[in-house]
Order: C-alpha cells, then sequence, then structure tokens
C-alpha cells in the first residue's frame, strides 16, 4: 500500500522530466506546480473547479490542476503550459488575438492543444464541449473559436 | 524616404508570446520564499456592532505571526469621500468587510488563524435596498457622514441621511418642454449589483524594508493612486512608496479602487516590514473588495407628435453600498450624459448617490453609462412604439449634432463626439433591418432585434496627468516607458504603434517597458475611463517632438546642415531634397563622435507629458460645466430567438458600430469591442450579485456567479466609423469599454418586442420570461 | 489551499482499505474514502469537510474494472465519467454524465464520487435507478450485492466503513429507448434546474428525476400515473406534478414553481419524443 503521512519528497513527471517535489498530501497539484516548480503557467482562477485557468494535461488529457492533489499525480505524465514547445495552438492564440489579460490563456491552450491530439477532427459540438470547461472574460470567445478551428483538421 | 503606416494595420501585441507560453507574470506569479501570507476574517453580518474580537487562540495557532483589527492603525480612506476603514472599526457595514487580518508563515497557517478568531456583533437593522434607504428616520449606515473629508471638493454628502451625493443637471426650461410634448411616456429601472469577475483575483504584497522604502506589489489599474493614497493616509513620505504592477490578469475598473493595497501595508507594519502577500480566493474578491453598483431609475420624456424629443425628467438612484468609493463619480457620469447621444434642450435630471448595507461598489466597464443608456434606451422604444415609428428613425431623428449643446451645456462639435448618425446607419445595414426587426418563423418561434445608441465621456479629474520617457539603445532602436498597467486591451502596444507611426520606423523597433514601477515610470492618472490612447497618446507624440528635435539638432552637427532640412525616418535623419545624405539613430544615441574621436552632446532621453485641459467642475444646482474633453459614440444591437412555447430564448447576433475616430491596431479593437458586448451579454442575461432580506450575499462563487461560456456567445458583427477627434493622437478615440454599455438595453428591446411585454429589470433569464407572462404560476403550461 | 492537514493511503485491495478505514477510524482521523475527489477538495478549502486522512480507492483493481461480462455491465466506482463517456456502453449514462460539471472535470469525478457525493444532484444515479442495478459493496462485515432500490432512500445507504466497489447493470438495459433532459437556469455548464431520465421498458416508461427535490428519485408512483393509458397527455402531466409531496427545490437557481412549470414542459416533451421512437 502506498502512503504519504507527512511532507515527503516525491518524484513527478512533469514536462518530460522527473522533478524531486516536497509534498504535503493536502496539496493541490496547482500549488505545487506553482509554489514548489515555480511553473506559474498555471493560474489560479476560482480553486473550485469552475474557470478552468489551472487546466494541464496529465496523460494526455485537460485536468483541473485545483482538483487533484499533487500526491493523485504521482506515475502520470503532467504536461504544463510551459512545456509546450512550438505547439501549433500558441501561434494560432497569437494571430487569432487569442487573448486579451493572458490570465486565461494557459488553461484554454492547454485544452485546445489536447482537443488537437485526442479529437483531432473534432465537429462544433465537441470543440464546444471541451472549450466550455473554461472561462474567459476578456474576449467574446469568437477569437478562440477562430484559433481552435485553425489547427484542427478540416474534414471537409 | 519609404515608409509604411504602423496604425491602422494589425499589429501582434508585444507580450502575446509571452502569454501563450505561461512565461507573463502577473502579480500572483510573483510567488517568493520567505514571504508571510495574509487572509482576511469577513464580517458574517451585514450591519451590526462589533461587540468583541477575541484573537487570542488565533495568535497562538502554529504559524501565526500577528493578527490585526481595525483598532490597529485605524484611518479612513476612500478616492471620493473618506469613509472606509480599511479594516471595520467598532462596526460592521456589509456582509464581507474585513474584521481582522491574519498573517502566518503559510497561507494555511493564516486561513487556520482566521478560522480560530470569536466575533461577537450587536446586529443593527439592516438597509437592504435604496427605498430603505432613504426613507425618513431610515437606520443610518454612517452616523458621521457629515464630518467625513471628502477629498472631491465637489461631492456633497447629506448629514444625518444615507444620501452620499446628490448631482443635478438643469437645462433648458421644462415647463416649455412639456408643452411643447404631444405624447409622454414614462419608464422606470432597476439594474443589479454584478461583480468584475477579473480572471486574475485582487492580490497585494507590501514590505517596508530598513531604509524605510515600502515596496507595494499589486495588480491594479491605478499605481500611481496608491502611492498617492498611502502618502495621504498613513503619512509615509511619497518618494518612499515604490508601487510595482507587472502584467494584470484583467481588471475592468475593480482594480482601480485601492483595496487590498491598505491591508497588505497594514499587515507588513505588523511584523517589522516583512514582506507579506494577500490574495483574494474567488469567494474573497466577489465578497469583500468592490463591485459594480446598482441603479434605480425614473424617467419621463415628451415628444411631438412627429417624434421630435422635448423634454425628459429623470431621477437615478445609485446604490454605492456600504462605502462611496468612486459611486458618487458613476451618479455624476450618469447625469452628465442622461440624454443619450440625443439633443434634448429641456432635461431635469437628479442622479443621488445612497448608501446600504450591500458590498461597496467602485468603477465597472462603462462607468454608470450602462445605466442612463439603459434608461433612456428603453424609453425611445417606448415612445416609438407609441407614435408607430421605427426604432431607428426616432434615434436618427433626435440624434445629437454640432452646435448642440449636452446635459451640461457643453458645446458639440463633430470632432468632440462623432457622428452617430453615421454609426445608426451602418447599424441598420449590417442588422439587415429592412427585413424588419420581428420575424416569426415556421418553428414557431419569434425572431425580434433591439438597438441602442450610447455615448460616453470619461469624466476624469479636471488635472489628470500622463507621462512618457523614451530612452534609445545603441541599435537605434527605442524603449518606451510610461505609466499605464497592461490590463488586457493591449495599450503598451497602441501607445508603441503611435509612437513608431510618428517616428516613421517599425514598431518592432520600440521596446515597451511591460510593467509599471512608479519610482521610474512616469506617472500616467489611472489605467482606466478609456482614456489611455489619448492621455499617454498625446504624451508620447509630445515625447516623440522632443526626440524628433533633438535627434535633429545633433544631426545638423553631424551632417552639417540646419536642422531645418532634416527630415526623420526608418531610424535615420536625413536631408529632405538629398535622402541619400543621412545619419543613423544609431550613430547619435550616445552623443556624435566626429572622426577625430572627439564627442559631443551625450545620450538622448526624450521626454512628453500631458493633462487634461479645459474641464470645470459642475455648477452645484445646474450641473453646467465641462467634464470632459470628448465622447465616443456608438450604435448597438442585439437579434434573439424567442420560443413563446416555454419562455425560453437564445442569443443570435450582437452588433455594435463605433466611431472610433481612427481604429489604430484593428483586430485588436475588434477585439475589445467584442469582449465589452460579451459582457454586455452577461449582465443582459445572467450576472447579478443576489442578496437576501438581511443583505447577505447568496452568490459568491463562480458555481453560482455565471459568467457567458464558450460557444454561447451569439454571432459578433463589429463596424467601425472613422471621424477623427482632432485633438486626439491621430484622432483616435478611446472604445475599451464601449462594447458593454448599450448591449443590455438593446437586449432589452428586443426582449420586450419578442414577448410582448416591457422589461425593465435586468438580468433576463428564461424564468422571469414565465413569471412575467404567466404570474409565475406553475398550472400555466 | 487547504487549511488542515491529513495522511494520504492509496491502498491495493478492498480488505486493505477496510482495515484501513477501521484503524484510522478508532484513532480518531475521520478517514474518508477517496475517489476524484472534485467535491472533497472544493469542500476542505472552504472548511465544509474535514479529515485527517484519505484513503484512495483509485488502487483497487476491482474499482477500475469496466467491462461486459456474462450479459451484465460491471463499472467500478473508481472509474471516470470521462471514462464511461468515451466507452459508452451504456448510452443514456453516457448523455448523463456527459452534462455532469464540465468535459474537464469529468475526467476526475469517479462514478463511485458521484453516486455518493453530498452534492444533492448525483446524476449518474438517475440510469442506475432506472435499470435497478445491483451495488458491490465491501466492510467489516464481508461482500454483499444488492440491488439499488433496496439501499437507495433519497440517498444510497450504507455502512460507514463500506466500500461501493461496482455497480453492476443488467445488460438488456443498456439498448433500450431511452430520453434524456438537463435544464438548466442559463447555460450547459451548471447544476440542474432539472434532469430527467427515462427509458421505455416493454412498453412501460420509467423515469427519474434530479433537482427536482433535495435528492434524485425514481418514482413508482409517477410511472405508474404516466403508464396510465386511460389518461390524456395533459392529465397526466397534471397528476404527476400533484404526486410530488415532497419539497420542490426553491433557490436561486430557480424557484419551486418554476420548477413544475418546467416540469410539465420537459414531460410534454418526452412524451411526443417517445411517440416519435415507437
Amino acid at each position: 500500500m502506498f502512503e504519504i503521512l507527512n511532507p515527503t519528497i516525491i518524484t513527478l513527471n512533469i514536462n518530460g522530466e522527473d522533478r524531486d517535489v516536497m509534498v504535503k498530501p493536502s496539496h493541490t497539484l496547482l500549488y505545487t506546480l506553482r509554489n514548489e516548480l515555480g511553473l506559474t503557467g498555471a493560474k489560479p482562477g476560482c480553486e473550485n473547479g469552475d474557470c478552468g485557468a489551472c487546466t494541464v494535461l496529465v496523460d494526455d488529457w485537460p485536468i483541473k490542476s485545483c482538483l487533484m492533489l499533487t500526491v493523485e499525480a504521482i506515475g502520470k505524465k503532467v504536461l504544463t503550459v510551459e512545456g509546450l514547445k512550438n505547439a501549433p495552438i500558441q501561434k494560432a492564440f497569437v494571430e487569432n488575438f487569442g487573448f486579451q489579460c493572458g490570465y486565461c490563456t494557459s488553461g484554454f491552450l492547454m485544452v485546445c492543444h489536447s482537443l488537437s491530439k485526442i479529437r483531432p477532427n473534432a465537429d462544433d459540438a465537441e470543440i464546444q464541449d471541451w472549450l466550455q470547461s473554461n472561462l474567459c472574460r476578456c474576449t467574446g470567445y469568437e477569437e478562440i473559436e477562430d484559433a481552435v478551428k485553425s489547427i484542427l483538421v478540416k474534414d471537409i | 524616404m519609404e515608409n509604411i503606416s504602423q496604425i491602422g494595420v494589425t499589429t501582434i501585441r508585444k507580450e502575446a508570446w509571452d502569454k501563450v507560453t505561461g512565461n507573463a507574470k502577473y502579480n500572483s506569479d510573483d510567488i517568493r520564499p520567505n514571504t508571510l501570507q495574509a487572509k482576511i476574517l469577513t464580517s458574517t453580518i451585514a450591519h451590526g456592532l462589533i461587540k468583541s474580537i477575541n484573537i487570542e487562540k488565533a495568535l497562538n495557532s502554529k504559524g501565526v505571526q500577528a493578527v490585526i483589527t481595525g483598532d490597529y492603525y485605524p484611518a479612513l480612506t476612500g478616492s471620493i469621500i473618506n469613509d472606509r476603514p480599511p479594516i471595520a472599526k467598532d462596526k460592521v457595514r456589509y456582509f464581507g468587510e474585513p474584521v481582522a487580518v491574519v498573517i502566518a508563515n503559510s497561507e494555511e497557517e493564516a486561513m487556520a488563524g482566521v478560522n480560530l478568531i470569536e466575533v461577537e456583533y450587536t446586529p443593527l437593522p439592516v438597509v437592504a435596498s435604496v427605498t430603505e434607504a432613504l426613507k425618513p428616520n431610515a437606520t443610518l449606515i454612517h452616523e458621521n457622514l457629515g464630518y467625513y473629508y471628502c477629498p472631491d471638493y465637489t461631492v456633497y454628502p447629506v448629514a444625518h441621511t444615507n444620501i452620499a451625493d446628490h448631482v443635478k443637471i438643469r437645462k433648458g426650461n421644462m415647463d416649455l418642454g412639456w408643452s411643447e410634448s404631444d405624447v409622454i411616456v414614462e419608464s422606470t429601472l432597476y439594474l443589479p449589483k454584478s461583480d468584475h469577475l477579473a480572471m486574475e483575483t485582487r492580490n497585494t504584497m507590501a514590505e517596508i524594508t530598513p531604509s524605510g522604502i515600502v515596496n507595494i506589489y499589486t495588480s491594479s489599474q491605478s499605481p500611481f493612486a496608491v502611492k498617492e493614497e498611502l502618502n495621504k493616509i498613513y503619512k509615509i513620505p511619497e518618494g518612499n512608496i515604490i508601487v510595482h504592477t507587472p502584467l494584470v490578469g484583467g481588471a475592468f475598473g475593480g482594480k482601480a479602487a485601492i483595496h487590498l493595497e491598505y491591508l497588505a501595508y497594514l499587515a507588513s507594519s505588523a511584523v517589522d516590514g516583512r514582506m507579506v502577500r494577500i490574495t483574494n480566493t474567488r469567494e474573497d474578491d466577489i465578497t469583500i473588495s468592490p463591485s459594480k453598483i446598482a441603479a434605480e431609475g425614473k424617467l419621463k420624456i415628451g415628444a411631438t407628435k412627429d417624434g421630435i424629443i422635448k423634454a425628459l425628467e429623470c431621477t437615478y438612484y445609485i446604490d454605492c453600498g456600504a462605502y462611496a468609493d468612486t459611486g458618487p463619480r458613476m451618479a455624476k457620469s450618469i447625469a452628465i450624459d442622461c440624454s443619450g447621444p440625443y439633443n434634448i434642450e429641456n432635461i431635469h435630471c437628479d442622479s443621488i448617490s445612497v448608501y446600504t448595507n450591500h458590498g461597496y461598489v467602485t468603477s465597472l466597464r462603462g462607468f454608470g453609462h450602462g445605466v442612463c443608456t439603459f434608461g433612456i434606451e428603453r424609453l425611445l422604444d417606448k415612445l416609438a412604439s407609441k407614435l408607430n415609428m421605427d426604432p431607428f428613425d426616432i434615434r436618427i431623428k433626435n440624434a445629437i449634432a454640432e452646435g448642440n449643446k449636452s446635459p451640461t451645456q457643453d458645446i458639440i462639435t463633430l470632432s468632440n463626439t462623432g457622428n452617430i448618425t453615421a454609426c445608426l446607419l451602418k447599424l441598420k445595414q449590417v442588422m439587415n433591418w429592412n427585413e424588419g426587426n420581428i420575424i416569426k418563423t415556421d418553428k414557431g418561434t419569434i425572431i425580434t432585434k433591439g438597438i441602442a445608441s450610447l455615448w460616453k465621456t470619461s469624466n476624469s479629474p479636471t488635472n489628470a496627468s500622463s507621462g512618457v520617457v523614451l530612452t534609445l539603445n545603441d541599435d537605434g532602436s527605442i524603449n518606451l516607458n510610461f505609466g499605464a498597467s497592461e490590463i488586457g486591451p493591449g495599450m503598451k502596444t497602441t501607445i508603441a504603434q503611435i509612437l513608431a507611426e510618428r517616428m516613421k520606423m517599425d514598431v518592432e523597433n520600440i521596446h515597451v517597458f511591460m510593467d509599471v514601477n512608479t519610482q521610474i515610470t512616469p506617472k500616467h492618472w489611472k489605467t482606466v475611463a478609456s482614456m489611455t490612447t489619448f492621455m499617454v497618446g498625446n504624451a508620447v507624440l509630445n515625447a516623440a517632438k522632443d526626440l524628433i528635435n533633438q535627434l535633429k539638432e545633433i544631426g545638423g552637427i553631424a551632417l552639417k546642415c540646419s536642422q531645418d532640412d532634416l527630415e526623420i525616418a526608418n531610424q535615420k535623419i536625413y536631408v529632405v531634397h538629398r535622402p541619400d545624405i543621412f545619419i543613423s539613430f544609431k550613430d547619435l544615441v550616445n552623443g556624435y563622435q566626429y572622426s577625430s574621436g572627439k564627442s559631443i552632446y551625450g545620450q538622448i532621453i526624450a521626454k512628453g507629458s500631458y493633462i487634461t485641459s479645459g474641464l470645470t467642475p459642475l455648477d452645484k444646482e445646474t450641473g453646467k460645466g465641462k467634464s470632459a474633453n470628448s465622447w465616443t459614440v456608438a450604435a448597438q444591437a442585439v437579434e434573439i430567438e424567442y420560443n413563446p412555447e416555454n419562455y425560453s430564448y437564445r442569443l443570435l447576433k450582437a452588433a455594435t458600430v463605433i466611431d472610433a475616430g481612427k481604429v489604430i491596431n484593428p483586430k485588436a479593437a475588434r477585439g475589445v469591442v467584442m469582449g465589452g458586448m460579451s459582457m454586455g451579454l452577461g449582465l443582459a442575461t445572467r450576472e447579478d450579485l443576489i442578496y437576501d432580506k438581511e443583505a447577505i450575499l447568496q452568490n459568491s462563487s463562480l458555481r453560482t456567479y455565471k459568467l457567458l461560456r464558450f460557444g454561447e456567445n451569439p454571432e459578433y458583427i463589429v463596424d467601425f466609423i472613422e471621424t477623427p477627434q482632432i485633438d486626439a493622437p491621430y484622432g483616435a478615440r478611446g472604445i475599451a469599454e464601449h462594447g458593454t454599455i448599450g448591449i443590455p438595453a438593446a437586449f432589452a428591446n428586443a426582449m420586450s418586442l419578442a414577448v410582448g411585454t416591457e422589461f425593465d429589470t435586468l438580468p433576463i433569464s428564461n424564468e422571469v420570461i414565465w413569471k412575467t407572462k404567466t404570474g409565475g404560476k406553475y398550472d400555466s403550461f | 489551499m487547504i487549511a488542515f492537514d491529513f495522511e494520504y493511503y492509496k491502498p491495493d485491495t478492498v480488505e486493505d482499505a477496510v482495515k484501513l478505514y477501521n484503524k484510522l477510524n478508532s484513532n480518531g482521523k475521520k478517514p474518508i474514502y477517496y475517489g476524484g475527489g472534485t467535491e472533497f477538495i472544493s469542500m476542505a478549502r472552504m472548511n465544509n469537510r474535514y479529515t485527517e486522512a484519505v484513503i484512495d480507492i483509485k488502487g483497487i483493481p476491482e474499482c477500475n474494472v469496466h467491462e461486459i461480462k456474462n450479459n451484465k455491465l460491471i463499472m467500478g466506482s473508481a472509474i471516470t465519467l470521462t471514462d464511461i463517456s468515451e466507452a459508452n456502453y451504456f448510452p443514456l449514462l453516457g448523455y448523463i454524465v456527459r452534462r455532469i460539471a464540465d468535459h474537464t472535470i469529468q475526467d476526475k469525478i469517479t462514478l463511485g464520487g458521484n453516486l455518493m457525493g453530498t452534492i444533492i444532484y448525483r446524476e449518474s444515479i438517475l440510469a442506475l435507478l432506472l435499470s435497478n442495478c445491483d451495488i458491490v459493496l465491501q466492510g467489516s462485515k464481508g461482500k454483499r450485492v444488492v440491488p439499488i432500490s433496496d439501499i437507495c432512500d433519497k440517498k444510497i445507504g450504507i455502512e460507514d466503513d463500506e466500500i461501493l466497489i461496482q455497480v453492476i447493470v443488467d445488460e438488456r438495459f443498456l439498448s433500450l429507448p431511452y430520453l434524456h433532459v438537463k435544464r438548466t437556469k442559463h447555460e450547459k455548464i451548471d447544476y440542474p434546474l432539472i434532469t430527467m431520465a427515462a427509458i421505455k421498458d416493454k412498453n412501460r416508461t420509467l423515469i427519474s428525476f434530479s433537482g427536482l427535490c433535495e435528492y434524485p428519485f425514481r418514482s413508482l408512483k409517477i410511472e405508474e400515473i404516466l403508464n396510465d393509458s386511460s389518461l390524456s397527455k395533459k392529465e397526466k402531466i397534471k397528476k404527476v406534478i400533484e404526486s410530488i409531496t415532497d419539497k420542490i427545490l426553491h433557490d436561486i437557481g430557480g424557484s419551486s414553481e418554476y420548477r413544475k412549470f418546467m416540469l410539465g414542459d420537459i414531460l410534454s416533451r418526452a412524451f411526443d419524443k417517445f411517440q416519435e421512437v415507437g
């Protein structure tokens, strides 16, 4: 049986690297990424799972890192926005003005990136389903829609 | 020399790649070891006396360094009226008001400490509405209202009442106006409080160094005001205060108010000046920090049978909550623009700021203009309907034009106001109005279109100022430093474009200092009021002038010719009639070195500044005066589809045609207008802060305070008219707030038409429609 | 940020988990079984939930089973809503879970967590009530398999130390004609004003609701009314609404009167839909 009773050093696979971090069982993945690893791309917007600004990928799927204990990520692959290297969605967001203040952007990028990998042919309903997990207060969402559609495979 | 325009072309934001890589740093990302964490204990009731606070258990709790209450360095704050203690003292006036602050080694320990504080209250009667607040013998929220210091001398709190201010507009002759009117229409409105909901919650760090420097790190639209207020309230020499503001994760007016900065400073001072961070949770941000005003209104309009408006009488009551902050200034905005962009010769308007036991308020995108716009635009649709006129016709017929006078009797020109008629005509076209504004579909649904015009002035202080400093690099590129916070609309890039255009150089070679540091950044009043392009834009043009003069002076020496013969482009100074004779900026930035090796002149540093000029306070009795240099006008529309079978609707289209004067960065401009519409649709359809009878806030999380999500947005149409504002940089007007202002009114107009019932309150949910149509009885189906 | 500390255990077997639970319990640690943790984390942050030990059941093989075997759909309690939706063995359940929280969170919420949560909607139970699934439980008194109807009175009632290990649905139910309607105050991502699930089994309509009352429920009384061919559509709706004697929810999401209206509207559409289906 695996157990962590006290502050402990664990190994997490973050952006393709094994990283040793100090963790308490009560720490969320969001907390560890930001406060222990300095990966501040994932943002706290509500810490309640509502806004999606803290979204990272865990084993390729989007996860709200505020609703995951760090210890749950042991043995899994975590990808944060800092781990995106020239992903098409980054350029698409820049060119389509898919952000203004930029605070929600990391979360949106991770959802879009995952969508493009898992459902490269996603239709409108699927895009909406995935992206409704995130909130943006600055844009009209149209810019984000343009950006994500520009990187998905066009069937027609 | 060939030169490509740098404005009117879409330009990628300077910080774009930082924002898509996680590299962009916001204040909340400034995580430093050895920083103490503070948490706020808040009031659990809306109105009451603090009988006792027991902090002993908290003080003894693990990791807790200090606990401060209202007795710790008591002082009153407020930009208009000094009415608010940063931590409640003796009395609480709203649910969520800070009662104590716990400072601990970690956030967990601070939270645990907060839970150990015991507070006893003696409840007082709760003033839960403007109506209750204005009753004779109403419970007073501020017993000492008559004695408060008012930093703004044009505000007039009424002692022994709950009235914070009363702005009056008295223009023309009302008796004449009514006597010339063939029809009179009346209307009321109620618009609830709502939240800014910037994605980055408010957060601040503070430290006091052993040398006495107060460093404040804060997510703010007003870093300079933070410095000035801390100086005034806590008597810290202003030069000892340095406010640092990196990228801001959304603001919308909510970060113009100074709030956590006071608490962080007090907290740091309680722990020997150590660095203390205070970060709002989302719930804190909605509950503790200020939100949007609520408003009630009563309006009456008179017009001839041809639809010429002759008289407008309106009364607005602005619910400022427990503390006024900028509430009275928004009430003033409502008054000065109460007519909308229409020529109305006879106006009687009262705009009254009222204290209640709701959460306190501050500016929110539109600065009150959403209220008067809703008032007048709903009224115009009712008037049009009574006169059997088209909604566009009545608006165009009364559209304000050159030579008319504003409600404060300011003279309207095409330059200072723009062309609302052109906006309306374009809107009519893009909304395909000729197919009709009410269409019944085969599915049994009804498609309707509603419109609204709007105008907005800035209502800034009469001495708001802005400055720019330019330095140069050895490669001849320019460093641009100014004090506007980058809160989202891309102002750092816009100003760089203006500079590039003036310098006839590529914007790529302009480097912007993205953050604000009040010690090294020239002051910008506040990043508010859609004034950054105008104010900083003018300052940067002045700076460019200074830079060009210096370059020409030294260039004249280098090229051995008169300065008058020199021109600049592409980072070169050349002889106008001999462009092949030139010298590059890079050879001049540190002075000029003769071939002999001798150098002259020295490093080039250029500066420019701007101050609002020619503004005057309003006359207390008539409102006559000049509160702004210009307006921006726009016309907006919303198209909805209504299903009468189950009283539901969906949004189809939202459109804005705005007179931008000159569009600087087209894609960014379209984005900011769309984003504005998105927020307007939120206010129209779902956003409100819900209070119960005891003024306890019911929806303080994003689980219950709902925003539009991806895919719920309608199709957006954005179009621009370009009537230059002569005194603005390249004619560009402010456009950042305007997308929000008229959308709720246009939506309510469309909804009223579809449902066949007048909707004068927001938001309008399916349930509201159902209740309106059926009286709220379940057997109605 | 959670203000209190707790221990984290991830046992490999049900037996270990149960033993651990009882040990920690007797040590006063107020242990909880932990699935996806979405509800626990958000409530603990607000100080509405406390424990000194969480027992993560995601490492237990039986809790991760997700297959059709011997004409039974077996779903472990630790599978996520995304797992359910992606495999889509039970289309009605798939529809239901795709409307719980949002797409991203669905990959964290587990079936067991949604069924046993304290948030009142627990919508995934709607499909399970209609198919009267079996629930596999194990505690210190041993393992038991019980029909959900035997243990679900407003909430699935089990012993404190029992783990909900699996849900077993008769394969027959997976392919029956079904309906799922979720109505919210505004947008898709919200708690329900009303969620209704229905299936047509041998010409009988079976129906369950969430959001209507303070708990999800299936009402045999309502089914009796709906299946009474002597009643007109209008009469049925009237009778159904009258038959709900428990308190109908009244909150900032919607008034109880509006929920009644909504129920009528949903039912009336449901009739039309089922008629179309056949």
